[in-house]
């Protein structure tokens, strides 16, 4: 086992013996500890797992996510996070009060907005807009990106998202669906937060990705 | 017998057609391969899990998986009609059945995965270079699996057992004829997939399965390296 990320197939064994433990995406057959999804090998401490490189995203409480509202009902709202399950923001989990019948006003039927996640059950996902930073999108960018890229973009304890943001003066929210929102005070400063994210995205393999962002920006610099 | 036994286009009888394996070669969906037997080529989208409409089909014990195999219209040399037809209907059902025991679905009850396979160029084979396009797919757009599905067709030309039958062989006309089998098998060697167009013995049948085991073990690796290849160009 090297410490180069290994890419494994379902139905590959990656580790022989009892002195592994199967983590995340893993299966123990026999002695074998096989791979059950695609993905990156890792193992931290004789626990062995996959992080999942592609798929759809893996809803998980408290994570912040950007969605299209879907439906509004009496009680509340239904928000496409692009996940199977229903996702449900009720009107309880507005921060002020809402009159009845006049849910429209603080979201319609196509709007985007910041949610958080609540809780998850097997009846679907909750979701709240009660805490700071979590509201509806009026302006700025929206833009795609596969969601298992989504740690790389935010960057280690939001490196690489805060450089984005301090490069380009842009405001950018990631959520952890894939959607990323860009709001500055002019398109020119969104389309280069917005390059920059992409570019991020299609390299996520890349060593010193920080470096090679930060190399990016002093070169649109100077041509400027 | 077998070492004199001359092929169509010269190959040896336990021989495929030159495999070409691809994956990520459809960027908007959220898994995608390409699979070749030398002139049948399929390719196969998945997308998904994702919301299962209609509603009434849902199953909330588990996931569902929905194939779609097409034929195009210009992919055999008189042109078909396009759309789908009770051959494509059946062999839709038949790769959902040679897939569906290596998926993991119970983890996304009341979902849907939609596999999309299309053949783009036919030379016989095509649900077999189908289901592993699909497999590979499948793995790519990270859906648990327990193993890879892979799949060739075994001839019986007269009373010959050939591996991956051309369309030139499909139609041979010398002694017994043609028999067609194509066989899936899991990576650790279970049989998910099974078909007989034709006649043969229980004996050759059973020297049938053995071949086919032996080619689907050979596919296998191939399809290991295409999807670990992926990562490597970025």
């Amino acid at each position: 086992m090297t410490d180069e990320k290994r890419l494994v197939i379902p139905g590959e064994v990656i580790a022989e013996g009892n002195d592994y433990l199967p983590g995340e995406w893993t299966e123990k057959r026999g002695d074998e500890i096989v791979a059950i999804r695609y993905g990156l090998f890792e193992e931290t401490d004789k626990l062995v797992k996959v992080i999942p490189i592609s798929g759809t995203y893996q809803p998980r409480r408290g994570n912040v996510v950007i969605g299209k509202v879907e439906n509004v009902l009496l009680n509340g709202w239904f928000i496409d996070i692009g996940t199977p399950e229903n996702s449900f923001l009720p009107v309880s989990e507005v921060p002020r009060y809402v009159n009845r019948g006049e849910l429209e006003s603080v979201l319609d039927i196509g709007d985007m907005v910041i949610a958080k996640i609540l809780n998850l059950s097997k009846k679907g996902i909750d979701l709240t807009i009660k805490s700071r930073g979590l509201e509806r999108i009026d302006d700025g960018m929206i833009l795609e990106v596969n969601s298992n890229r989504v740690p790389r973009v935010i960057g280690r304890e939001g490196s690489m998202v805060n450089l984005i943001k301090k490069e380009t003066g842009c405001e950018i929210v990631v959520g952890q669906n894939g959607i990323i929102w860009i709001k500055g005070s002019n398109i020119e400063d969104e389309l280069k937060a917005k390059k920059a994210v992409l570019f991020v995205a299609d390299n996520i393999f890349a060593h010193g990705l920080t470096e090679e962002v930060e190399k990016m920006f002093a070169k649109e610099k100077k041509n400027e | 017998m077998s070492e004199e036994f001359k092929r169509p286009d010269g190959r040896k009888v336990k021989e495929t057609r030159k495999i070409v394996a691809k994956v990520g070669i459809i960027p908007n969906a959220d898994g995608s391969a390409m699979f070749a037997f030398g002139d049948t080529i399929a390719i196969a989208a998945v997308y998904g899990p994702r919301k299962f409409h209609p509603q009434h089909q849902q199953n909330p014990e588990k996931g569902t998986l929905r194939c779609e195999y097409n034929m195009l219209s210009f992919s055999v040399s008189d042109r078909i009609r396009p759309g789908g037809n009770r051959r494509s209907a059946e062999i839709s059902k038949i790769t959902e059945w040679a897939l569906e025991p290596v998926l993991m679905l119970d983890k996304y009850p009341n979902a849907v995965v939609d596999v999309y396979i299309n053949i783009i160029q036919a030379n016989a084979s095509t649900r077999c270079a189908g289901i592993n396009a699909a497999a590979m797919a499948l793995a790519h757009a990270g859906i648990p699996m327990k193993g890879m599905v892979s799949s060739v067709s075994i001839g019986k030309l007269d009373k010959q057992i050939v591996v991956d039958v051309s369309k030139a062989e499909e139609d041979w006309e010398e002694g017994e004829g043609p028999t067609d089998i194509p066989m899936s098998f899991t990576s650790d060697g279970k049989m998910t997939h099974i078909q007989l167009d034709g006649k043969i013995t229980q004996k050759q049948l059973e020297e049938a399965i053995d071949t086919a085991k032996e080619a689907c073990a050979k596919i296998y690796d191939i399809q290991k390296n295409a999807l670990k290849e992926v990562v490597n160009e970025k």
